[in-house]
């Protein structure tokens, strides 16, 4: 048996093959092509014959992709949609899309604002005004739209409300109308869960692009044993079912993948991860086996979301960071670079320009180009250029710390080798083999998870019992999502005590994640 | 008289998030209700408060409640209709403008969707000149007015008009019904003449709040002053500690949000140490064991490369922090105000001294 995981970037499609033990096979890069099956089927071939594998034995194949989150920033291929929000006489003042940037706002046909939705307690705000609905879904029908966003107040806390308009919408649109369901979606906070729900049902082309495109290029390949599962941001799979109802949650499974293909190759559960480029370096953390998720509203193609994302930053540092010295002595590093031009204008490759990667090759580092290239720069001068560069990481890596204590840092990509080999702060510094694929083997190595979160008085049901039965839903969310029930495990359990909420209100969120069934 | 329109109301949010103190929570929501307003009713007029006869009514605007319960519930839109008949109909008279109670948060943009949506003018005033965690900590209270009648009304359409014995009765009352009625309502309270809102109210607030905000929007073209120091100028701020926050304490009681944030010094403050205390707003300073600020001066912390106001719901650990000191209005530097407002009224066991003298000699910048 064999995993095939499959990233595509904005310049290469990598692949990776694993075993039963999850030990690479192969792996390879093949540059991106524009309409990324291409860029697929190429990666896979180099693949096979690399390793010469019966196509038979390959029984799950793994996508990550940024199909989504390029259709959400360059405003393409996004479908028309009717925006229906349950909420009134609450949430009037302020309509679905109010702050969205005209040239996306036209993505809605229609949208409305009818009565229903509930209290933080789960109390009826008022009954779901029906007639409004099966109006509205009508008039949708009438203009040719074929798929609906539904957002309700505190949906996250009861979905009744939302699910009959759901069925509603079937009855009239007809059972493959595209229904997107707030609670479903997002978390706490209507405008942004809203927002998410939104950008879900205008990417149901793209989904069904994407989802249907890669089925075919495995296909063609001779793939046809493999079931097929596309990465999600929180570092888990899911079904091509389930990506094509939630296609908004593949945005961002870049990051994800490079930082949990970084753990899997390093053999960490905790970390932070380091992954440098040529101009950048983003900074991600691993908890638990999983990517840390960002805590703050996330903005994607300037449409305000708060699903979940990983937790990364980014630093203008990278192999192709121009290095200066300065009349007062001192040095700098970045964050303007060479970028993909380094070998021509790095001295090493015979160019004229200082870099980042100069500065590695001079001091004994790394071994690339010419190194005698680089004898002219002083010791002084590089000494002091590594000092900058160490304080630039080493802030980051601070900066993306939960607690004072040490952490093991992960350095991956292949600007890594401009970073020195002891940081502060880092208990221990860690270089993986297979460092260029991290984002392919994260993908291939993904398990499937649940969610569940809700908001719960402890006073009406004590902790320790509602924790329980939280964990139970999430398992069952996770079994739902295509995990093997022995294997699903709590990964995560975060209860947070809401201030101004009578008794003991807290909001709990549990995740749960196992071994994808065969 | 000028103008409120959409490009203000985003200044607006940012300079009054920096007054708030750390409190006020994200005005984010508020700022979605002010815009819809303004988008659908057109822009606010903003008049100063020389403008205002004595003897005509105003009329403050906030919300209470959880800015969670916000976030999900919105604005239905006809709070403010609803207010106004209420409050004009217990004087028996008209209202003439509206006006803040507070700068920061959600408080400060509700006022202006009121104001966008009754076609009133908006009062460049309010109570606080920042954030305060309860409803008798304005400095109308020490011009001895009262909170009611305070009307009070949800989404739904109930209404409530309280008249109560004292302000701290007002808060009980107002609470209870608030929780009730699902956790977050709109309320109009210390109804006030001109003459009073002149002589009591903090003035120009509206306007500080949009300058803070542009300058900081504006913050890198700050030549030939580092950004710093145009941000200091502009704020006429106190740089007070510059850290990175090395660990965050929080405790939830009742309603409010306690806690402490440590921070290990940075730049020129390296290895000096340095907490602020809050309780939902920032209370005191406190560097290598020496106090530096205090309520009711403001204490801020805000991001080093942006200068963006950093709440107390956002404090993370290693994020990058100044503080600085900002000298509160006058009327809270009184025996009456610090009794309401002052340190000891917190918890805190330390005498009000105003920040700048606490600051004399040390090494504190204007």
């Amino acid at each position: 048996m064999y995993k095939l995981g499959i990233d595509v970037g904005g310049t290469n499609t990598d692949a990776v093959l694993l075993d039963e033990n999850l030990n690479v096979v192969a792996d390879c890069k093949h540059p991106t092509s524009r309409d990324i099956y291409e860029g697929i089927m190429g990666a896979i071939r180099i693949i096979l014959e690399q390793s010469g594998v019966d196509r038979s034995q390959i029984a799950q194949a793994m996508l990550g992709t940024t199909q989504c989150t390029n259709a959400i920033v360059e405003r393409k291929h996004l479908a028309q949609i009717g925006i229906l929000r349950i909420g009134a006489p609450a949430t009037c003042a302020i309509q679905p899309m109010v702050d969205w940037a005209e040239d996306i706002q036209k993505i809605a046909v229609g949208n409305v604002v009818i009565g229903g939705g509930y209290e933080y307690d789960g109390k009826e705000i008022a009954p779901l005004d029906e007639e409004a609905a099966i109006a509205f879904f009508r008039e949708m029908k009438e203009k040719g739209i074929h798929s609906i966003a539904i957002s309700c107040t505190f949906s996250t806390v009861r979905n009744e409300q939302e699910a009959r308009a759901a069925e509603l919408c079937r009855k009239i649109m007809g059972e493959d109308v595209h229904i997107s369901i707030s609670s479903e979606i997002g978390s706490m906070g209507l405008i942004e869960r809203e927002n998410a729900t939104i950008l879900n049902a205008a990417l149901w082309q793209v989904a069904e692009g994407f989802t249907e495109g890669f089925a075919k290029s495995l296909a063609d390949e001779g793939i046809t044993n493999a079931d097929i599962y596309l990465s999600q941001n929180d570092g888990t799979l899911m079904t091509m079912e389930h990506a094509r109802r939630y296609p908004i949650l593949t945005v961002a499974c870049g990051p994800t993948n490079s930082i949990r293909g970084a753990s899997y190759l390093s053999h960490r559960q905790n970390a932070i991860i380091l992954d440098v480029g040529g101009t950048t370096t983003d900074l991600g953390a691993i908890q638990n086996g999983f990517p840390r998720e960002s805590s703050v509203a996330v903005t994607i193609g300037g449409v305000r979301t708060n699903f979940r994302m990983p937790d990364v930053i980014s630093i203008g540092l990278g192999g192709g960071s121009i290095v200066r010295q300065h009349d007062d002595g001192s040095v700098t590093v970045g964050p303007d670079s060479v970028g993909y031009e380094i070998t021509q204008k790095a001295l090493v490759f015979g160019g004229d320009t200082l870099t980042a990667t100069d500065i590695a090759v001079r001091l004994g580092m790394a071994d690339i180009g010419d190194r005698r290239l680089v004898e002219g720069v002083s010791p002084e001068l590089a000494a002091k250029a590594m000092e900058t560069i160490r304080g630039l990481v080493e802030d980051a890596i601070d900066a993306m710390k939960l607690s004072n204590e040490d952490t093991d840092v992960i350095l991956v990509g292949g600007g890594s080798i401009i970073l020195p080999e002891t940081l502060a702060g880092a208990a221990e510094v860690v270089k993986p083999q297979h460092f260029g694929c991290a984002n392919a083997i994260g993908s291939a190595i993904s398990k499937i998870s649940g969610n569940y979160e809700k908001l719960i008085n402890y006073d009406v049901v004590p902790r320790e019992l509602a924790l329980a039965q939280a964990k139970e839903e999430a398992v069952e969310l996770a079994v739902r999502a295509g995990a093997i029930r022995e294997t699903v495990e709590i990964i995560e359990v975060e209860d947070i005590p809401l201030a101004y909420y009578p008794g003991n209100t807290n909001r709990v969120k549990i995740k749960a994640a196992g071994d994808l069934a065969e | 008289m000028r103008k409120i329109g959409i490009s203000e109301i985003e200044d607006i949010a940012m300079g009054a998030a920096l007054l708030g103190a750390g409190g006020g929570g994200d005005p984010y929501v508020g700022k979605l209700v002010a815009i819809g307003a303004v988008k659908e009713c057109g822009p606010v007029t903003l008049l100063d408060p020389d403008e205002i006869p004595d003897d005509v009514l105003i009329m403050p605007i906030a919300m209470m409640g959880a800015p969670t319960v916000l976030a999900e519930k919105g604005i239905g839109g006809k709070e403010y209709e609803t207010l106004y008949k209420m409050v004009s109909r217990f004087f028996g008279r008209e209202i003439y403008a509206l006006m803040p109670i507070e700068a920061g948060g959600v408080n400060s943009m509700l006022p202006i969707a009121a104001a966008a949506r009754l076609g009133l003018p908006l009062v460049d005033c309010d109570g606080m000149g920042r954030a305060f965690p309860e409803l008798q900590m304005v400095t109308f209270t020490i011009g001895g007015l009262k909170a009611t009648p305070m009307a009070l009304t949800d989404e739904k359409g109930n209404s409530v008009i309280f008249d109560t014995i004292t302000n701290k009765w007002t808060e009980e009352l107002a609470r209870a019904v608030t929780m009730s009625c699902g956790g977050s309502v709109s309320v109009s309270l210390y109804v006030m003449t001109g003459g009073q809102m002149k002589q009591y109210g903090v003035k120009n607030i509206v306007t500080r709040s949009q300058k803070l905000g542009e300058a900081i929007r504006t913050v890198k073209n700050s030549a030939p002053l580092t950004p710093e120091e145009h941000f200091l100028q502009f704020a006429e701020g106190f740089k007070l500690f510059k850290g990175k926050i090395a660990d965050v304490l929080r405790e939830t009681r009742g309603a409010f949000n306690y806690g402490k944030v440590v921070l290990e010094g940075i730049g020129e403050y390296k290895d000096r140490q340095a907490f602020v205390q809050f309780q939902n707003e920032n209370l005191l300073a406190s560097v290598d064991g020496e106090i530096l600020a205090t309520t009711p001066d403001l204490i801020c912390l805000v991001d080093t490369e942006t200068f963006s106001p950093v709440t107390t719901d956002a404090l993370k650990y290693g994020k990058r922090v100044m503080v600085v000191g900002l000298k509160c209005f006058e009327m809270w530097r009184t025996p009456a105000g610090i009794e309401l407002v002052g340190p000891r009224y917190f918890g805190c066991d330390t005498d009000y001294i105003p920040l700048e003298k606490r600051c004399e000699g040390g090494t504190a910048n204007v």
